[in-house]
């Protein structure tokens, strides 16, 4: 019982970080009907640049936070204006393909620079510290790294619902054009989305890496979680996205205790279900 | 003084409006009259930046404002009410208007004035903004143009599936636009009504004026046979 409590504790707090990296998946898939191929890819270069800006400046990873947040809204701001503003708008094809080529592109870059070698950033003591609750034991590091996730949820909950930008996020993906006409710059605006959304990686990317070592090739898994994650709370519904991340997250766990190496198998398989039972995901509020 | 001139429109290949030359003065009521296809709604597009045209096709004010973005035009004070009123789904009737509000102009038109002078929408700000009437949509979308504080203000089908009463309360809120200052200029489908509620007029066909004129002057049978090309 003490084992499937634990196990269950963890899996929702690793369920987290899966929800975390699906929402800046889910804000772009929202806001401006886009899906990027290179989500994982991108929370893959967070992570290098975590590891970059340590090892320069000498600081804990999440003073790294400082460095990485604003390069990553920097990074995410020019990829719209420059490359992903000329395809967006029009068929879901075009930013798939495109965003798939950056995909390539951003393994083989992150390959030729760092090697294909695995790397873990120097997390330090707060990695290995937790607390005992009766017989269950619970890492400081999860706990913390759900905890940043759910507080994300809730500020972008708060941003689109109370603010300015969330009025033009919901006007934009209401009726693109229409916005247009009462005054939202769409192209700029979608640039300052995606810097929105790649700041969050940025976030995800270091909690991720604290916790498991990457490397190159690791970006294609964090978008299948991401994914799955999105799509099992129900396209547009950014609470959706945060039960379907916790969901995986338990199957994970829970999988990897009938067979070690079955984890990520089970997460799938719950998907599929899950799936086929709501194929329009958990808190889908209409199909569009 | 808002103009066209030779204003060509086109959607690809297909050729929407031929040498277009209206003219609006400040504070002018201007009726564009014209069937279907006629390119009314594609003149609107093309002043407010909807429609890539060329920049010489466009002036506001003796300069050339043509083929610029929405953005603009709305920061011209150029602004439009589209066919259909266009509300978004997703926003409450107040956050449609203070979308527009924080995007426009500043000036008389706030968000305040327009519940007080449609106190109707008040009780229903919070609600979605499409889960008002057609008629109360109606004066939503002219409210969130109005916010924007216009100085041209491009009402495309004001009245079209309104109930009469309805179309009663949107031309009473033009009228107040109109006293403003606001130059309007508005498509309606009821040549009757686009006569009487306007200064000047345009008869549009196949892309081309027709007819032009002092709307309390107009030969009813001449702009008849403009709109229907017989």
């Amino acid at each position: 019982m003490a084992i499937a409590c634990e196990t269950l504790i963890d899996g929702l707090l690793l369920g987290a970080l899966y929800a975390l990296f699906g929402l800046g998946l889910s804000i772009s898939l929202g806001v401006m009907r886009m899906i990027n191929i290179a989500h994982g890819d991108f929370i893959v270069v967070g992570a290098y640049l975590t590891s970059l800006t340590m090892q320069s400046a000498g600081v804990q990873p999440l003073t790294s936070l400082v460095v990485v947040v604003p390069a990553m809204f920097i990074l995410g701001w020019l990829l719209q204006r420059l490359l992903l503003n000329y395809v967006v708008g029009g068929s879901m094809f075009a930013p798939l393909l495109v965003t798939f080529g950056l995909s390539v592109i951003i393994q083989n870059l992150l390959q030729e620079t760092f090697t294909a070698d695995t790397r873990s950033l120097q997390a330090g003591d707060i990695a290995r510290r937790g607390f005992e609750v009766g017989s269950i034991s619970i890492g400081i590091l999860p706990l913390l790294s759900a905890g940043v996730a759910v507080l994300l949820f809730a500020l972008t909950h708060l941003l689109l619902a109370r603010t300015h930008f969330g009025r033009q996020s919901r006007a934009v993906a209401d009726d693109p054009a229409t916005a247009r006409l009462i005054g939202v710059d769409d192209r700029n605006f979608f640039a300052i989305v995606t810097g929105f959304v790649f700041a969050v990686i940025a976030i995800a990317s270091v909690l991720y890496a604290m916790r498991t070592p990457f490397s190159p090739s690791a970006g294609p898994e964090r978008l299948l979680y991401s994914f799955e994650a999105v799509v099992l709370g129900g396209l547009g519904s950014l609470w959706g996205t945060l039960a379907g991340g916790l969901v995986i997250g338990v199957a994970q766990l829970f999988g990897a205790r009938i067979s070690s190496g079955l984890g990520p198998f089970f997460g799938h398989l719950i998907f599929l279900l899950l799936l086929l039972a709501r194929p329009n995901g958990f808190f889908n509020r209409q199909a569009r | 003084m808002l103009r066209t001139e030779r204003l060509r429109a086109c959607y690809g290949l297909f050729q929407a409006l031929f040498d277009v030359n209206i003219r609006v003065g400040p504070s002018e009521v201007v009726a564009l009259i014209g069937s279907n296809g006629a390119g009314k709604s594609t003149l609107f597009r093309s002043i407010v930046g909807s429609v890539r045209v060329s920049p010489r096709s466009v002036w506001l004010d003796d300069v050339a404002v043509g083929g610029e973005t929405e953005r603009r035009q709305l920061n011209r004070g150029v602004v439009l009410v589209p066919e259909g009123r266009q509300l978004f789904p997703s926003l409450s009737v107040l956050e449609n208007l203070q979308l527009a509000a924080r995007n426009g102009r500043r000036g008389q038109w706030t968000i305040e004035r327009l519940f007080d002078e449609l106190s109707v929408l008040r009780p229903l700000s919070k609600r979605p903004a499409t889960s008002l009437s057609g008629g109360q949509q109606q004066l939503v979308a002219i409210g969130r143009a109005l916010v924007t504080n216009p100085s041209y203000l491009l009402c495309d089908e004001v009245s079209l599936g309104l109930s009469p009463l309805a179309v009663t309360d949107v031309y009473s809120l033009l009228k107040k636009a109109s006293a403003d200052g606001t130059a309007i200029v508005l498509v309606e489908q009821n040549v009757n009504r686009a006569l009487s509620e306007s200064d000047r007029f345009y008869c549009l066909q196949k892309g081309r004026v027709m007819l032009e004129g002092e709307s309390a002057a107009a030969d009813r049978a001449k702009v008849a046979q403009a709109y229907f090309g017989v």
